[in-house]
């Protein structure tokens, strides 16, 4: 028999388990996936909670709906993984051992790597929505405010899908007009970026929209510290900006576990062949989704790309073939801009995010960096499409290398 | 393809400004550069992060996030945006030469 382990079975590791679980013949695989919870979270519907669009029942189900018949499934933390060994080490010390490793263990926040940030405010007047639970507390706090000063802050790139800070800025301004008291709201954007977003052409238009719906920005703010007392961001070079209420993006790292098998960078993250997705370290190991180290987005869209590539490349890999597929970095973001409005941004490592159209066989086309109720439409529908066909390793029809038919350079 | 109007040459730039080819990078062009950005006199600290940031790129093939120019040049963040005012990890990597770090997408 031989051995594939999966560690991690949130979107990456879930297609690509149900993608492998396919082809690979159940009388020579073992195929075992691992993960620390029973709950599949449907993460882009998070952004959509506190403004009580999508309810927690939306966004949750089991994992195990989601599992090929075929595949063991062990529930439990991971301590470490000894890739020396080939063998994954769970919390009760027993042994997981394996021929290849997929490892797929994302990125979670850490509101603990800035002083201030963590105390007894945190969830009463400092928020992140990067979490269920942060997500549905923000959402009870929405409901009473009755308005003030809301500031947003990333304190560190990269962060899990970039475009989310903006799109809730958007939506909230959406929802306190909505509510009578937008003139009541103060919407600011304090970020480490110099503009709106991380590529020229794109932050210019989504900087236009900022102003357009009265969102402050202060960029270039690396933050140092929260003063709780005063209720006020301090930057490393002492620019202050005072809030009411803090919406914070924590610094994002890998998981723990990918630390304390030395296999990880200052974040936790894996070094990766930005191309062909495997371990820079150990050639039996791959890594997809956010748990890498990639030039590219940490986005659900982003490990659907990659999903396609390591799919061929691990089967090239296990025939002992030379690895024929290469990852271009691409990426395909609804942008949501409030009052049933999105846009779309489509973009690789070479190309940045384009105005144009994108062609969508039987569906399209959408718009590309311009508000249109059909990209809204996209957004929302995204979620089936996410439990019913991305997650189960079915095709859909966007093609993992991006094209340029219908942008404008 | 933009250029910099720097000691009296025309250099190839990138959009965000960052010199295209390495090669035209040299000393004197640091300390130029350090003054248009608003950096001004480098010391032997700003230094000893120039020096860090380009063998980081030169081992990763990209310039370091701030978070790695601390592990890599041991200077610790404050001090990074004392020497380096308004983004250290963009601001050291124009001076020395490198495009912008990628850690941001």
């Amino acid at each position: 028999m031989r051995r594939l382990v999966i560690l991690g079975a949130g979107t990456a590791g879930t297609m690509m388990l149900n993608k492998l679980a396919r082809v690979l013949n159940g009388d020579q695989w073992q195929i075992t996936v691992i993960d620390g919870s029973e709950t599949h979270l449907y993460q882009p519907g998070f952004l959509f909670i506190p403004f009580g669009v999508y309810r927690p029942e939306d966004v949750v189900k089991p994992r195990r709906e989601f599992f090929p018949p075929n595949a063991r499934v062990v529930i439990s933390n991971v301590d470490h993984i000894d890739a020396d060994r080939k063998r994954v080490i769970l919390e009760d010390e027993s042994a997981v051992d394996y021929d290849y490793l997929i490892i797929s263990t994302g990125t979670t926040i850490r509101p603990d790597q800035t002083e201030g940030l963590l105390d007894d405010e945190w969830g009463k007047t400092k928020f992140d929505f990067y979490t269920l639970q942060g997500a549905e507390r923000l959402h009870r706090f929405f409901e009473s405010w009755q308005g003030g000063r809301l500031v947003l802050n990333i304190a560190e790139m990269p962060i899990k899908c970039p475009v989310a800070p903006l799109e809730f800025l958007f939506l909230a301004d959406s929802y306190f007009t909505a509510r009578g008291i937008r003139d009541k709201v103060e919407l600011r954007l304090a970020t480490p970026l110099s503009g709106a977003f991380t590529k020229p052409k794109a932050t210019e238009i989504l900087g236009d929209l900022l102003e357009r719906k009265n969102i402050k920005v202060t960029p270039d703010f690396g933050i140092a510290r929260v003063d709780n007392e005063r209720k006020t961001i301090i930057s490393y070079d002492d620019v202050e900006v005072p809030y009411d209420v803090l919406i914070s993006i924590p610094t994002n790292m890998g998981d723990e576990s990918i630390a304390r098998s030395g296999l990880g960078d200052e974040l936790n993250y894996v070094p990766t062949d930005k191309e062909t997705l495997q371990a820079q370290a150990y050639d039996d190991i791959f890594v997809i989704g956010d748990a890498g180290n990639l030039p590219s987005s940490k986005a659900g869209s982003v490990a659907h790309f990659q999903s396609e590539i390591l799919f061929k490349n691990f089967l090239d890999r296990i025939e002992g073939r030379p690895m024929s597929a290469r990852f271009d970095g691409h990426a395909n973001c609804f942008i949501e801009s409030g009052f049933g409005k999105a846009l779309l941004i489509d973009f690789n490592y070479n190309v940045e995010p384009l105005p144009g159209k994108f062609p969508l066989p039987g569906i399209g086309p959408f718009s590309l960096l311009q508000e249109t109720r059909m990209n809204h439409y996209g957004k929302l529908a995204f979620r089936w499409s996410y439990w019913n066909v991305l997650i189960r390793g079915a095709e859909l029809p966007i093609d993992s290398k991006m094209s340029m038919v219908g942008k404008v350079a | 393809m933009e250029t910099l109007e720097i000691l009296g040459k025309h250099l190839a730039v990138d959009k965000d400004g960052h010199l295209v080819n390495r090669a035209d990078w040299s000393e004197e062009l640091a300390r130029a550069i350090a003054v248009q950005e608003g950096v001004g006199e480098l010391t032997d600290l700003h230094w000893a992060v120039i020096r860090a940031m380009q063998m980081a790129f030169d081992r990763d093939g990209e310039a370091p996030s701030i978070r790695r120019l601390t592990h890599e040049s041991g200077v610790d963040t404050k001090t990074l945006y004392q020497l380096f005012p308004k983004g250290p990890a963009k601001k050291a990597a124009k001076i020395a030469g490198l495009p912008k770090p990628k850690g941001c997408i």
